[in-house]
């Protein structure tokens, strides 16, 4: 594949920006560790070897009867009982971490919070879940949680923008209109109002939030269209009898999307933001998942015990430092003027 | 004894290492006092880049001169600190720039404007300063805008703005004045105006003037002296009327033969009519209030009825806003119109846009701007072969493939081209893949909006080589919209005239040419022909 000169410039800009390619990098990395967070922070072996055969916990339930115990239900591996059953006859592969985000650590040797210790790396929160395990899920729940409404709300807002700036008049009056009223709903009540009536979850909180995120977009791509829409090249496939939706697709989106893409990585930091805030204050995700913003919410209500407020502000500052400094570097890239010397 | 202003050897460049670009190689050049030179030359020659050094005006330290002198009056200006370039700038040497409207602030009014130069070098009270700024207004003949002192430039014409900036250079008695373009962006009778105002001025101050132009009449018109440059050196100089009559340097022959000229293949006589009006207008409301209520209209085309016929051009002339563009695209109903239009005899005005696409195909258009018409990201290919996949030409992508590489050939350009992005190309081969957008569909009507207007003017000859050919070959029938009355002689079969929507006179290219009967035609004609300055009061602003 050829790369056009134009992007192997943006993509010259984009690595003279070190900062920029070390935070996409370490973003990456992190990124793609939090992906495999089962295998990296689980209370269930990876590997179980048990009189003769192979076993993998993490992906299939096996009830307890399986390894010589009494109980149908799900192995509890962390038992004693359980392990004993299992060494006699075989071997367990753990994970580094050996808790999930909502293993409750029994075998606590001070009361919950309890400090930072060679089990529990970061300590526990108020209910004795491993502070390290609960910052790998919430982090990979954050970020996916930002990169899907970023996506769609990108899709949907330029789409909008399009449509509003390629046809002008009374279409964009209707619909700038439209959204000045819409942004005017108050987001945060809307939400606690919704939080009553339903029980939120991941797809819930995504849905509501999409419903106001999607405006940002529509103002620049709605500038980029109006602008290009009569341009020589629009009016030069219009003679040639190109219908407007490709022309729109193929001639003028192009120029829209440098926009677009530039505005992308601060919606998404914006994003995480958002829905830290609404853990933060308990209207987010459904009680016992792992959220960033509950742990900070137990920092505050244990200022004691500064290990949870501290690893949870450290988590989200490193990972929207990163995600801004990512984000200039594109703009960078996609600025014709910037030049380097 | 050394001249008034001496350049020896000047080279300016931009970058370093492998990304330098030299601007101007060894550049040497002499002005007198009461002489003017003229800097002639194609775009990105380096005319303005040898002008701007004069100044010391380029982006140092990215610009830097790795060699050279600039002596004015015996005073050395190359390196001179910025206090003694602060001193001369806008003082001793001062200068006109291309754009009028860019090159006044929009914010601050003209006496403002005027008097700012003056505070800057000169200590006069408030009361002396507003003469002296009446004085200089009504020297470059604005007196009626000494009533309108608070007026900001966008209440001036393009021609009052560039008088205003006349002004502003003259504010101190420049010993030098360098006039970059000083009328590209003017109306042609507009041009003859502020042209014959500089000679007058030049005459009267004894000022040494450097004029940097790209049009070879202006040169005729105005200089003394000329040094021909191309590519950053200069390749040809001396007394204006041997290097015209004899031009030594192969380049310097080359731009002076490659005037646009000659006249249209004589075309059949009674060929039938393929693109028609009949009184049509165009005209825009001009709304106001809250309720937007049309309270009047721009009439853009106002009433104008011609026909195209096969093998013909129809050229259509007149100044930025007679509404020429317009005509054009209400013709092949790009713009919503009023009144008749027919394509081979059937009324188009009122097909809706499926039953206007197969039509589309017989019609195509040509625009002025060779890096504005084509989109950006898309190849030479991609950009040609779009009308074959609308129109369902060419089966499969081999088939296209060949068809574009044909017209490809067919407009001068090398198939081999046809992966490359239109930034890889110059203004003439872009306006290149624009006729071959346009040519691939085999139309019988091409509107030609100013196809040549942004091309230099070599480039322009060859284009008109071409579309003579095109037309030839193909029968095609033209409309040619153009403010440069050479290329539409060169071009034209029939003529139309066209003022303020109206047509101030129409008929064949030779009856207008040689026996203009309106007075508008005929002074647009001198202004164009001879740079002479209208004095009846026709075109006035």
């Amino acid at each position: 594949m050829r790369i056009s000169p134009i992007n192997q410039r943006r993509l010259d800009n984009f690595t003279r920006n070190r900062r920029g390619v070390w935070s996409l990098w370490i973003f990456l990395a992190l990124f793609l560790i939090a992906l495999f967070a089962e295998v990296i922070a689980n209370d269930k072996p990876l590997l179980v070897r048990y009189d003769g055969a192979f076993y993998t916990p993490v992906f299939i339930a096996y009830p307890e009867t399986s390894f010589g115990g009494e109980f149908l239900t799900e192995a509890d591996y962390r038992d004693e009982f359980v392990i004993k059953l299992i060494d006699a006859k075989g071997w367990m592969v753990w994970p580094l971490i050996r808790f999930s985000f909502d293993t409750i650590n029994y075998d606590l040797k001070a009361p919950a919070p309890s400090a930072p210790s060679l089990d529990n790396w970061l300590g526990t929160d108020d209910q004795g879940r491993d502070v390290v395990a609960r910052l790998i899920y919430g982090f990979r729940i954050s970020v996916l949680f930002g990169l899907t409404l970023t996506i769609v709300s990108a899709a949907l807002g330029v789409s909008i923008g399009a449509f509003q700036g390629f046809y002008g008049g009374l279409i964009d009056l209707l619909g700038q209109r439209f959204i000045e009223v819409w942004a005017g709903m108050p987001m945060l009540y809307l939400l606690i109002i919704m939080a009553s009536v339903i029980t939120p979850n991941f797809w819930w909180l995504l849905g509501l939030m999409l419903l106001f995120s999607w405006m940002g977009f529509v103002g620049v791509v709605r500038a980029e269209f109006l602008k290009a829409r009569n341009l020589d090249f629009v009016l030069a496939a219009k003679a040639l009898g190109v219908a407007d939706l490709k022309i729109i697709y193929k001639h003028v989106l192009p120029n829209a999307v440098v926009a677009t893409i530039t505005f992308m990585p601060f919606t998404l930091a914006g994003s995480i933001t958002t829905l830290t805030g609404l853990d933060f204050l308990g209207f987010g995700l459904p009680a016992g998942s792992a959220s960033l913003g509950e742990l900070l919410n137990q920092g505050k209500a244990n200022l004691h015990a500064p290990w949870l407020g501290l690893s949870g502000f450290f988590v989200i500052a490193i990972m929207l430092s990163l995600l801004v400094f990512i984000g200039e570097a594109v703009r960078d890239a996609f600025d014709p003027r910037k030049t380097y010397r | 004894m050394s001249k008034f202003l001496e350049i020896s050897g000047l080279h300016a460049s931009f970058g370093e290492g492998d990304t330098e670009v030299k601007a101007v190689r060894n550049a040497s050049l002499g002005i007198d006092k009461g002489e003017t030179h003229a800097l002639v030359g194609e775009s990105g020659s380096g005319k303005s880049v040898t002008a701007l050094s004069i100044m010391q005006l380029l982006p140092y330290p990215l610009a830097h001169h790795s060699g050279g002198s600039i002596k004015f009056q015996g005073q050395e200006l190359m390196g001179a600190p910025a206090r003694t370039m602060r001193d001369i700038r806008g003082n001793r040497i001062a200068m006109i720039f291309q754009e009028p409207l860019t090159s006044l602030n929009p914010l601050h009014s003209i006496e403002k404007q005027i008097s700012e130069v003056l505070g800057l070098h000169k200590t006069l009270n408030p009361t002396q300063t507003r003469e002296r700024v009446m004085e200089l207004l009504s020297v470059v003949g604005l007196e009626e805008a000494t009533t309108r002192l608070n007026a900001l430039p966008h209440e001036f014409s393009g021609g009052q703005q560039q008088r205003v900036m006349i002004a502003m250079a003259l504010a101190n008695d420049p010993d030098l004045l360098i006039a970059d373009e000083p009328t590209t962006a003017l109306d042609v009778t507009i041009q003859a105006q502020v042209l014959k105002l500089l000679k007058d001025l030049q005459a009267e101050f004894q000022m040494a003037m450097l004029l940097i132009t790209h049009d070879l009449g202006i040169v005729r018109h105005m200089a003394d002296t000329v040094s021909v440059m191309s590519d950053g050196e200069i390749v040809e100089q001396g007394d204006m009327k041997v290097v015209f009559e004899t031009p030594k340097h192969a380049y310097t022959q080359h731009l002076l033969g490659a005037e646009p000229k000659g006249h249209p293949d004589p075309a059949k006589k009674n060929a039938s009519e393929v693109a028609a009006t009949g009184d049509v207008k165009v005209w825009f409301p001009i709304r106001k209030g809250v309720i937007r209520r049309t309270v009047g209209h721009i009439k853009a085309v106002d009433g104008i009825t011609l026909a195209v016929r096969q093998g013909h051009t129809l050229g259509v002339v007149g100044e930025s806003g007679s509404g020429k563009s317009t005509l054009g695209r209400a013709l092949i109903r790009l713009e919503k119109s009023t009144g008749e239009v027919t394509f081979e005899g059937r009324s188009i005005q009122a097909l809706n846009k499926n039953d206007m696409r197969p039509l589309r195909r017989q019609m195509q258009i040509v625009f002025q701007d060779p890096f504005g018409s084509l989109s950006p990201r898309l190849s030479v290919r991609q950009i040609v072969e779009e009308g074959l996949l609308v129109h369902d030409i060419g089966g499969d992508f081999d088939e296209r493939r060949k068809i574009v590489a044909d017209v490809l050939d067919e407009v001068g350009l090398e198939a081999s081209m046809m992966n490359r992005y239109p930034h890889e190309f110059s203004g003439g081969q872009r306006q290149r893949i624009a006729i071959a957008r346009a040519l691939v569909l085999k139309p019988k009507f091409i509107v030609l909006d100013e196809p040549t207007s942004a091309l230099d003017m070599s480039v322009q000859a060859q284009i008109v080589d071409l579309l003579r050919d095109l037309q030839k070959n193909h029968d095609l029938a033209y409309l040619f919209i153009s403010h440069d009355l050479k290329v539409i002689r060169a071009m034209s079969h029939d003529i139309l005239v066209m003022r303020q929507g109206r047509v101030v006179e129409q008929g064949s290219a030779d009856s207008i040419f040689d026996n203009p009967q309106d007075p508008y035609t005929k002074a647009l004609m001198a202004a164009a022909f001879d740079l002479k300055a209208d004095d009846t009061g026709v075109v006035n602003v």
